[in-house]
């Protein structure tokens, strides 16, 4: 069992000395960087700040882990979004209660997402075009749904799942932390983890082991349009309104960005659903740093930009061959012990 | 025994190792002037392995090639074109969206001023296809023409690029009867040139319709080269797939005893453009030996069997139940199982660990709600690293790490773990070490024993005659032969494959 979570541990390591020093740069350059204060029977400073304006990325960098297991990737999750907080807004207006809404935002999610399982896995069509589809119509689909203008709600209930608080902590990040941590429970406690990753790897001798393929393949978009449908009604909340043509703009590559500095390859297979969330963190620690740190704006890709090339880097397999390397070379006494997972 | 000044090619004591496989063990090869050598084997004989060290695509690990009597080390295909050593693989590699006159002269064009001479290429091309029969419109796109004059344009484009040797690998694959009548005039006129043509194919007729000397290879070794003319079609068929040891190893067993009722039983069971009907029936205990040469619809009737591609006729039935057979998972409900040829690609999930791998078929069967704890995945996989000793580390190597040998037992254990009832092998042995070999072999013996019905798929005849019942001789899609009992030797496979060969090409 230590073993285990050693090897968790292990595995996550890059990825929280990653966070860790991104942090502390910040707060050399903005000093009251890790202060935290409770007003109003909520937690307030920076780093709830991050874990908060990070919630959608989280949460499509959960449902995308899965999809790029599988050796797939889903470009829709933005536009995604932007339906599903059109929906939401819509279905609120016109009357239907908290629930309803939900039911429907999350089930409009979960449609999309079977359209992007069915063209991947029944129509075998290559995933990054299969889901560009619906990433170049979804916009339109959101805006029809809005009839064009930004949809503004005033529906306390729907509202507080944006902006309200619960045990101290703005309620966004309750969400992605208890959808995360269920998710990863599913996934690591029945088989699933271990089927997905195997169709990623090689699919065909998956399907000629037994496995139910094709099933699988779109329960991973299934579980990716889900997520985006969250992600798509926090986004709405926040802001008391659906904007179908900003919603979750270009957020589809944050999310495929949190998942790759996750450390999960693009090429599918062994996955980490909470590296992808730290990667998801990482991403809003990198955004929210520039901010504090007073650069001029122009320079917030760039430094970003900058960043990223570095994490990317040092996960590149020339790099971490040198690292191993070295590392055997210290230890060349011992029986070297293989990273697990 | 060979003058030097007669060979064009010689190739001495090539070796090429893979990962966990001796490729080419110290394999001679030698081609003349102005002939037509055929080079055959079965699949993973060496073949493909031997033409990309001659080509420099790979790297031998020692030997050297000797051309035109000079020692040249081809580093890559480039470098061999420049030497004289072209090549036209099955799939034409040039550019189909580019016209026939670009193609040939690609990375090449006649310019002037520093600018594609349009007219001039156009011109030569022209000319240059005039020595094969071709009138082209050299200015129209390649795949505006069939496969066979695209092949031919490969040709040319090789022949006149290099020069000494032309190395055709299954050229004649896609093409029909006429078609192969036109290369063969071609390559009839590129001999008298002087060329030396190496020709890989597995169609026995075309080896005797046009090649003059032959080479056979199997399992990385020369099994020996002879004139084409005093090769009898049975010889040559017993080189390439063996049959010393089986005599031996078949005296040495008890005839089994197989009178239990029939378990599995296919009526007029096929699949269009795949495998003819053809009627089976499997008893527990028995050992259904398939035989024929490659293409002959030996892994068509695995993979039908095992529902990895639909039947479009016949029945199955199992136990007197009709049962469909329309998927992997549906078979695997009936509890057959099914290691596949290709290792790499259908069957090791190479990032997983031995003991993933182990598991996956039986966890796939449960479904992903009932997962095997980690304890009963432990035990599993320790069990059957032991039982059928492979070697690894641990359980947690990634199986892409291990030898071949040691996955095909990893595979195996992935079956055995469903407990399978009929579990079909197909090349088993294949790409793997001798000893390796004989434990599966032996495993095979084993699992008969235990009353398990299989049915092993194998190019090697001396394995299909030590470890089966019955034999079924595979010919052109269709089977075409049932031996059992004391008619079960290698001659008699032989002979069946052969005179099946003969009445074919008739």
């Amino acid at each position: 069992m230590t073993a285990i979570l050693k090897g968790y541990a292990l595995r996550l390591l890059p990825q929280i000395i990653a966070l860790a020093a991104i942090l502390l740069m910040v707060s050399f350059v903005f000093p009251g960087f890790f202060r935290l204060e409770i007003q109003n029977g909520r937690l307030y400073g920076s780093l709830i700040d991050i874990l908060n304006r990070g919630a959608p990325v989280v949460l499509l960098a959960i449902g995308m882990t899965v999809v790029i297991a599988t050796k797939g990737i889903d470009l829709s999750v933005g536009a995604v979004m932007a339906i599903c907080g059109a929906v939401a807004a819509s279905s609120i207006t016109s009357g239907h209660s908290l629930a309803m809404t939900l039911v429907i935002t999350l089930g409009t999610g979960i449609l999309c997402g079977l359209w992007n399982g069915v063209l991947v896995a029944l129509l075998d069509i290559q995933p990054i075009i299969a889901t560009l589809v619906l990433m170049v119509a979804g916009r339109g689909i959101a805006q029809l749904v809005t009839e064009g203008a930004i949809l503004t709600f005033n529906d306390p209930g729907l509202i507080f799942l944006g902006s309200g608080s619960f045990a101290w902590l703005p309620l966004p990040v309750i969400i992605w932390l208890v959808f995360g941590i269920l998710v990863a429970l599913i996934v690591r406690k029945t088989a699933l983890g271990m089927l997905i990753e195997a169709i990623g790897i090689n699919r065909q001798a998956s399907t000629l082991s037994g496995v139910l393929t094709p099933v699988l393949l779109i329960a991973a978009y299934m579980l990716s349009g889900l997520c985006a449908a969250i992600a798509g009604t926090i986004a709405a909340a926040d802001i008391k309104g659906a904007d179908a043509n900003n919603a979750g703009l270009w957020l589809e590559l944050d999310a495929i960005l949190a998942v790759v500095i996750g450390g999960t390859s693009l090429l599918g297979g062994r996955f980490s659903i909470a590296a992808s969330v730290l990667g998801a963190i990482i991403i809003q620690s990198i955004n929210t740093g520039i901010l504090l740190s007073g650069f001029p704006p122009e320079f917030n890709l760039i430094i970003k930009a900058a960043i990223i090339v570095f994490i990317l880097v040092l996960q590149s397999p020339p790099v971490r061959n040198a690292f191993t390397f070295v590392a055997l070379l210290r230890t060349s006494r011992k029986p070297t012990e293989r990273q697990a997972r | 025994m060979q003058t030097i000044a007669n060979n064009l090619l010689s190739a001495n004591r090539i070796d090429k190792v893979f990962p966990g496989a001796k490729a080419l063990d110290k394999v001679d090869f030698h081609l003349r002037r102005g002939e037509v050598h055929a080079l055959l084997g079965e699949n993973g004989a060496g073949k493909s392995t031997l033409v990309k060290c001659l080509t420099g695509a790979y790297r031998r690990d020692g030997g050297t090639i000797l051309l035109d009597g000079v020692e040249v080390d081809p580093r890559d295909t480039f470098n061999a074109q420049k030497l004289g050593i072209g090549t036209v693989y099955q799939e034409v590699n040039l550019l189909p969206n580019l016209t026939v006159a670009e193609n040939l002269f690609l990375g090449r064009q006649p310019r002037r001023l520093g600018f594609v001479d349009v007219g001039a290429m156009n011109r030569q091309a022209r000319a240059l296809l005039e020595n094969y029969e071709l009138d082209l419109d050299v200015t129209r796109a390649l795949d505006s023409y069939s496969v066979a004059i695209q092949q031919v344009v490969a040709i040319a484009r090789a022949v006149d690029l290099s020069g000494k040797v032309l190395i055709l690998d299954e050229p004649t694959a896609s093409l029909d009867a006429h078609e192969v009548e036109m290369l063969f005039r071609i390559i009839r006129r590129l001999k008298a040139r002087g060329l030396g043509i190496v020709f890989i194919t597995h169609f026995l007729e075309q080896v005797y319709e046009i090649a003059d000397r032959i080479t056979v290879l199997r399992n990385g070794q020369l099994v020996g080269t002879r004139d084409t003319a005093t090769l009898e079609r049975r010889d040559l068929i017993s080189m390439m797939i063996g049959r010393e040891l089986a005599a031996e190893i078949r005296a040495a067993r008890e005839e089994p005893d197989v009178t239990g009722p029939v378990r599995y039983r296919f009526k007029d069971y096929g699949r269009k453009g795949h495998i003819s009907p053809f009627d089976l029936e499997v008893k527990a205990g028995e050992v259904v030996g398939i035989a024929g040469l490659l293409g002959s619809g030996r892994t068509e009737t695995a993979e039908i069997l095992f529902g990895a591609h639909r039947a479009d006729s016949g029945t199955a039935e199992v136990d007197g139940k009709p049962v469909q057979l329309s998927s992997p998972r549906r078979a695997i409900a009936h509890r057959f199982g099914f290691c596949p040829e290709d290792r790499k690609t259908a069957g090791i999930v190479g990032d997983l660990s031995v003991r993933e791998n182990i598991v996956l078929a039986l966890q796939a069967r449960r479904g992903w709600t009932r997962p095997i704890s980690r304890t009963e995945q432990n035990r599993l996989a320790d069990h059957y690293i032991r039982a059928l000793d492979i070697r690894t580390a641990d359980r947690e190597k990634p199986i892409r790490l291990l030898s071949g040998g040691n996955q095909q037992k990893a595979i195996l254990a992935r079956w055995l773990a469903t407990e399978p009832e009929f579990l079909i092998l197909d090349e088993p042995t294949r790409g793997i070490d001798v000893g390796a070999h004989a434990e599966i072999v032996r495993l095979i013996e084993g699992l008969r024993e235990k009353g398990m019905s299989l049915l092993v798929i194998s190019s090697e005849i001396e394995e299909l005659v030590a470890y089966s019942t019955r034999i079924l001789v595979l010919r052109d899609r269709q089977h075409v032969a049932a031996l059992e009992g004391n008619r079960i030797t290698a001659d008699q496979i032989i002979e069946a494959i052969a005179s099946a060969n003969e009445r074919g090409a008739a």
